[in-house]
């Protein structure tokens, strides 16, 4: 798997730690100085890092190599090849050259071991993507390089799992799943506001935004 | 001398490119490792990885004029166990791609051979835009990258194969004009060890100069060492084609028995070969230095010859740099 925004890289620290890779108390030295967990993932500081990453628009094309590499050993050398490469995309980068070059590529090579997923979330740093450099329609521009497109609600698990399952069957092209997202889901005042892209909440604020979350927004009871 | 060609400094010396070299070796390569990968944006019959992709078609990756992810899908096949080398011309790659290979393969330490063609005056009537005279300077500050600039196609060859068993990056640097071909299968290579191409002591005095050089361009410091030698100075001449890691030690005791350096390269004096050299001995052993190389300049479209001439990379300028670099020892 690529984590080609690897800005995105605490939610992937979550969640290796509670896989098992290293100890959930690790997270704690997020960003600290000889902490393995570095502001963007580092292939060889970190178990279970398959790549490092964070210069938007560089991960398809790390993907595609995973995935030209994976058919080169299977035995057939045929379109199914042994595993399924994940790259995981933000909306944003398809702003950079380099993602159309290995978006190109992906469709001459027809990489059905391939799955790229967008977290359509419409914003960036500056602002929402379609004010900033206008991306849609991405089904049409990914169609038109041939790959398969599904478009799922990002937040509805089961439908993403549908959707990557689907991706797995079909053997003749890539695959691009964009899964719709509102950044900030669950939090009132993060809900749509670009300017919390790259900002870290206080910590008045991060409990009142776990709250919220854990109480569906005051509809159930928190949780531990 | 006795580990170069013997018609070194007659007219019918061999000429060939060193980018025929790399076509060779990689070649070779492909034969022997079932893990070598090529890949080519737009330019594999002039990076020479055709012989390559006509023997070995699945292991041959066409990306088309796309430098930045032909960075990327190497860094893939990399980390998945193969040994890409990925050819284009080295305006383009370092050039356009530094970014991809600072982060992406150098940070991973990803195992992937880069071949920058093209590279030095020796492109000709390309002119400037098809130049690279930057790319030794900007790769050698990537931290675990190793930098290679071979001297003629027999060694060029050598350093593609070599290069393949060391684990992690490497940049090769190839030249497109057909340049003299000088040393044999039997002239050692090791990448990292700066071998001795001339050492002559005019007469049984110690030698005065110690020439360090790398690339093509190495020959022409051969031909001002035999030219110096009628004049009974002594000189000695370094093949430093390993500029990362730099040979220090032999570098600072040839320094130490000379007393003065010139280095020469076909490449900008900034930050090259000669930065290198006079960064090491700056710390370890100052002595007076010469550069010869292009100076912070562009260069044009012309024939190789005529641009070495108008740029100042003939024997006769290293004649000049030598003398100059004598004046300054006392």
């Amino acid at each position: 798997m690529v984590l080609s925004n690897g800005h995105i890289c605490p939610v992937q620290y979550a969640a290796l730690a509670r896989a098992g890779y290293f100890p959930i108390e690790e997270l704690k030295t997020l960003r600290k100085l000889n902490s393995r967990l570095q502001g963007h993932p580092h292939r060889k500081a970190l178990p279970g890092i398959e790549i490092s990453s964070g210069p938007l628009g560089e991960g398809l094309s790390q993907a595609i190599g995973m995935a030209l590499a994976d058919r080169l050993d299977s035995p057939t050398n045929s379109l199914r090849a042994k595993y399924q490469v994940y790259c995981l995309m933000s909306d944003a980068e398809h702003d950079c050259g380099n993602t159309w070059e290995a978006i190109m590529l992906a469709g001459k090579y027809k990489l059905g071991n391939l799955t790229a997923i967008i977290d359509r979330n419409n914003i960036q740093s500056d602002g929402f993507t379609e004010d900033i450099m206008p991306l849609e329609s991405l089904r049409e521009k990914y169609e038109a390089f041939n790959w398969h497109v599904l478009e799922t609600d990002g937040h509805n698990i089961g439908e993403f799992i549908g959707a990557a399952n689907e991706a797995r069957a079909v053997f003749e092209k890539p695959t691009v799943i964009i899964a719709h997202t509102i950044a900030g889901k669950g939090v009132d005042f993060m809900e749509f506001d670009y300017h919390w892209h790259a900002s870290p909440l206080n910590k008045k604020q991060a409990e009142e935004a776990l709250k919220e979350i854990k109480t569906l927004k005051g509809k159930i009871e928190e949780a531990d | 001398m006795e580990n170069l060609s013997d018609k070194i400094f007659t007219e019918d010396i061999e000429q060939k490119a060193t980018r025929d070299g790399f076509g060779e070796g990689l070649f070779n390569l492909g034969e022997k490792n079932e893990n070598v990968v090529a890949l080519s944006a737009d330019v594999s019959n002039s990076c020479r990885m055709n012989f390559f992709a006509e023997k070995f078609p699945k292991r041959f990756f066409q990306v088309g004029v796309a430098e930045q992810n032909l960075v990327g899908v190497s860094v893939g096949l990399a980390v998945s166990g193969k040994i890409p080398f990925m050819a284009t011309y080295a305006v383009f790659s370092p050039g356009r791609t530094l970014e991809q290979i600072r982060t992406a393969i150098a940070y991973n330490g990803a195992n992937v051979k880069i071949a920058g063609h093209h590279s030095g005056l020796l492109t000709g009537f390309d002119g400037a835009t098809h130049q690279a005279l930057e790319d030794i300077a900007i790769m050698r500050t990537i931290p675990n990258m190793k930098v290679v600039v071979p001297a003629d196609a027999i060694e060029a060859r050598k350093a593609t194969i070599f290069s393949a068993q060391i684990n992690g990056p490497v940049y090769l640097r190839f030249a497109r004009e057909k340049t003299s071909v000088f040393t044999v299968e039997e002239t050692p290579f090791t990448i990292g060890k700066a071998e001795i191409f001339w050492q002559s002591l005019a007469g049984g005095k110690k030698p005065e100069v110690l020439i360090v050089g790398c690339g093509p361009i190495l020959y022409n410091a051969l031909l001002a060492a035999k030219e110096l030698e009628k004049e009974k100075i002594g000189i000695i001449v370094l093949n430093s084609h390993t500029i990362k890691p730099l040979d220090e030690n032999k570098i600072i005791e040839l320094a130490k028995k000379c007393g003065a350096v010139v280095s020469v390269e076909e490449h900008t004096i900034l930050g090259g070969l000669g930065g290198a050299v006079a960064e090491l001995l700056a710390k370890n052993y100052p002595a007076p230095m010469e550069f010869i190389g292009t100076k912070d300049t562009f260069g044009e479209s012309a024939a190789p010859k005529d641009l070495f001439k108008k740029y100042g990379l003939e024997p006769k300028d290293i004649i000049t740099a030598v003398k100059k670099v004598i004046k300054r020892k006392k």
